[in-house]
């Protein structure tokens, strides 16, 4: 029965595997991380590598550094944009690669991955000032904020916490300020912009500094660690697309911070396409995209959620309820089942489906795993429980009848346990419709796709157009399961 | 016609049912001290306070225990563990809530071991006719489920699964032991009647000294896992062995005679 499970499980990934692989397989793939500059400077690296003649395929907002890097390291992706920052102080945490870039370039190589060169433009932190308040007050660097100790600061959380952030950074200039608070990102503009607080922490690139008339401080200590974007590619693509590598290369230095800022502020502000501001930015004619309509687009994206759904929840209906049975039968060996069930529901389902990445990759596979994983402990424990708690009169009932073991379980003991069982199917299935929106950050597509695009861009709309039908999607399942226990469970058995 | 089909007796003969120097113990305590009784055609009533062992001795005769020492020696052997399916069908068996399998109607309850044994559909349709006349159950139950009936109706139907397979025994543990005064009243004449009928050992579990007036051919008086004492219900009365027996008998009479 196990086997059996096993086998089928294998047969679902696999097939969705092939399904989410195009015959031909492209040259080159892009990847870009979850939010508007990943994206966009992907948009570009695909526009160069297609002029370049090579077969593009894009894989776009995926769920951050590590399922980029890993998905880089699996080669389910040829080439993404990442910051010199961020390879030091997450990809390589644990070693001192500070200061030169050869360092770096090694220890990459080492992984086979090539580090491309600067292109021009760094995403680092910064202080923001209103223009008109630095002007009036003389502030033009941090420094100079030493002489202003009763300004307002009002930092985002992250930065509060991090140690390159405002500890580290009070240290540093020796900063006198005591008013300090943290808020939301979001928040912090608007209330620089209200007067509420004078300085605030940014990023160099962000839109917003022009929107809202800021001006930087400049970090005279050289204390913000420089975050230069660099294109990151797989070694091996050297020999299979050189004309892409060369493309590349010759990038270097062509996005000045300006540029950046600006095209971040065309798609976040106006609401531009990010594929026809990359596409206007190399001066081609014209948007990249097609542009589809709403419903073909929701189509799309409900059935990759509903396959997602299906397949993952039917393995983990297969492979639960014989588990169950197993753990109501043997009290130690029942245990272990339990707790290791009881252990996969409590990591965090993001870091889940991020753990599937080295041995699955990206898209449909590593997402269909993890969300078998978690869909298995409502239905075991279901199961166990219908089991364990029938009446010990009606077993004694049905061996004293000289039923046989498989017969009672058949015919007494699983019929007895069905309520309890769909309704542990029923939870696994509400469960499942939810987790497999976070599917979309390691690129499996789903209803999840328009909630991370919305969250990036800021649109409500689009947040909604996953959201509402991922609503949708499970009051229809948990409306199915509940046709089902009408049609499976007998009168006798229904509560009253 | 219906005393020919119940009565085909083969299987089990009279006085065929024993258990020889049988030992039970449960979480350390032993329930019986090596138990020596033989059960024959007619109704033994098995009595005793809670705890006397009454019920462990009704469940080791149906297979549902084993012996931690001694035997069960139905039909003149031994019962080892790869008989006991085969035991098990040879009898039936009620119990005081009844015991029916809530998500079965009735007449399922009753044929399905029949129809696990893939018996002949003609055969289960005239059966099940037959008990309901016997028991004197409506048919128009048979269809719903335990839920649906009343108490009385319940042990109605479980005792129509208890004897569907024509047992050569019939265990029964507190069979009327759940139901209200007036319906237990009621189903006593007609469980008397059924015995008569069946004419085959039944073996009859109670706390009740009333049942065991009324049902008994032999009573059976257990009291800390042993049996005190064994005879008609007259000698119990009359004859008491000890100085327990008296007591228990003196205590289920009514108060003015004490």
């Amino acid at each position: 029965m196990k086997c059996l499970s096993i086998a089928l499980l294998m047969c679902c990934l696999s097939s969705v595997a092939m399904a989410t692989g195009s015959p031909e397989r492209p040259a080159v793939i892009v990847g870009s991380k979850a939010f508007t500059e990943s994206v966009i400077l992907g948009d570009v690296a695909a526009d160069l590598a297609q002029q370049a003649g090579a077969r593009v395929r894009e894989r776009r907002e995926l769920g951050g550094t590590r399922v980029l890097w890993d998905a880089l390291l699996h080669s389910d992706i040829d080439v993404y944009a990442e910051y010199t920052g961020t390879l030091r102080r997450e990809i390589f945490a644990g070693r001192n690669l500070s200061g030169t870039r050869i360092a770096l370039k090694k220890a990459l190589a080492e992984k086979g991955v090539t580090l491309g060169p600067a292109l021009g433009f760094s995403d680092s932190y910064a202080l923001a000032m209103r223009k008109n308040e630095a002007r009036r007050l003389h502030i033009h660097s941090i420094s100079d904020l030493r002489k202003h100790p009763d300004l307002e600061f009002g930092f985002s959380n992250e930065f509060m916490a991090r140690s390159d952030g405002w500890p580290g950074l009070q240290k540093a200039y020796s900063l006198p300020q005591t008013h300090v608070r943290g808020m939301a990102h979001e928040l912090a503009y608007r209330a620089i912009a209200t007067g509420a607080i004078d300085v605030t922490d940014v990023y160099t690139t962000d839109p917003n500094i022009h929107a809202y008339h800021l001006a930087l401080l400049r970090d005279d200590r050289h204390f913000f660690p420089s975050y230069d974007a660099v294109f990151l590619w797989r070694s091996d693509l050297a020999k299979r697309a050189p004309t892409v590598v060369a493309a590349l290369r010759r990038f270097a230095g062509r996005i000045d911070v300006a540029t950046m800022r600006r095209m971040n502020a065309a798609v976040q502000l106006d609401d531009a396409d990010d594929r026809a501001v990359a596409a206007a930015f190399l001066g081609k004619s014209g948007s990249a995209s097609t542009p589809e309509s709403m419903w073909d687009r929701l189509a799309l994206r409900v059935r990759q959620h509903v396959v997602l759904v299906v397949i993952s929840l039917g393995a983990a209906i297969l492979f639960s309820i014989p588990l169950g049975i197993i753990a109501s039968r043997r009290r130690f060996l029942g245990q272990t089942i339990l707790a290791v069930t009881g252990m996969l529901q409590t990591v965090p389902s993001l870091a889940l489906l991020v753990l599937m990445i080295p041995l699955l990759g990206i898209g449909g596979p590593p997402a269909l795993l993890a969300l078998f994983l978690y869909s298995l402990l409502p239905i075991v424990r279901n199961t166990h429980a219908g089991l364990v708690n029938i009446d010990s009169a009606l077993i004694d009932s049905a061996r004293a009848l000289g039923l046989p073991y498989t017969a009672r379980l058949w015919r007494i003991e699983l019929p007895l346990a069905l309520p309890s069982i769909l309704a542990g199917i029923k939870t696994s299935a509400v469960i499942n419709v939810g987790t497999a929106t976070l599917a979309a950050l390691i690129g499996a597509g789903g209803l999840g796709q328009p909630i991370l695009t919305g969250i990036r861009l800021n649109s409500i709309p689009l947040i909604l157009e996953g959201a509402i039908p991922a609503v949708l999607l499970a009051l229809l399942v948990q409306g199915i399961f509940e046709l089902v226990e009408r049609l499976l469970v007998p009168r006798g058995l229904r509560r009253v | 016609m219906t005393r020919a089909l119940l009565m085909h007796g083969y299987g089990y003969s009279d006085g065929m049912l024993k258990l020889e120097g049988v030992r039970k113990s449960f979480y350390g305590g032993e329930v019986l001290h090596g138990m020596d009784a033989h059960f024959e055609r007619g109704v033994t009533v098995v009595i005793g306070p809670s705890g006397s062992g009454k019920s462990t001795l009704l469940r080791l005769l149906a297979g549902l225990e084993v012996p931690d020492a001694g035997h069960v020696v139905a039909d003149g052997l031994q019962l080892e563990p790869a008989q006991m399916l085969a035991h098990r069908r040879q009898l039936g068996y009620v119990i005081q809530e009844g015991g029916l399998f809530p998500h079965l109607t009735a007449r399922q309850n009753v044929a399905l071991m029949a129809r696990y044994l893939k018996c002949d559909a003609e055969w289960i349709a005239s059966q099940v006719q037959i008990l309901t006349g016997m028991t004197h159950l409506s048919p128009a139950l048979l269809d719903r489920y335990p839920s649906e009936l009343s108490g009385g109706e319940r042990q109605r139907v479980a005792l129509m699964r208890a004897l569907m397979l024509e047992p050569d025994v019939l265990l029964l543990d507190e069979p009327l032991g759940a139901l209200d005064p007036l319906v237990r009243f009621g189903l006593m004449p007609e469980l008397a009647a059924v015995f008569r009928e069946l004419n085959n050992v039944v073996v009859f579990v109670t706390h009740d000294l009333a049942e065991a007036e009324y049902f008994a051919d032999r009573v059976m008086l257990m009291h800390q896992g042993r049996i005190v004492q064994s005879g008609s219900y007259a000698d119990l009365l009359e004859r008491p062995a000890n100085e327990f027996v008296s007591d228990f008998v003196r205590a289920q009479r009514p108060v003015r005679e004490a």
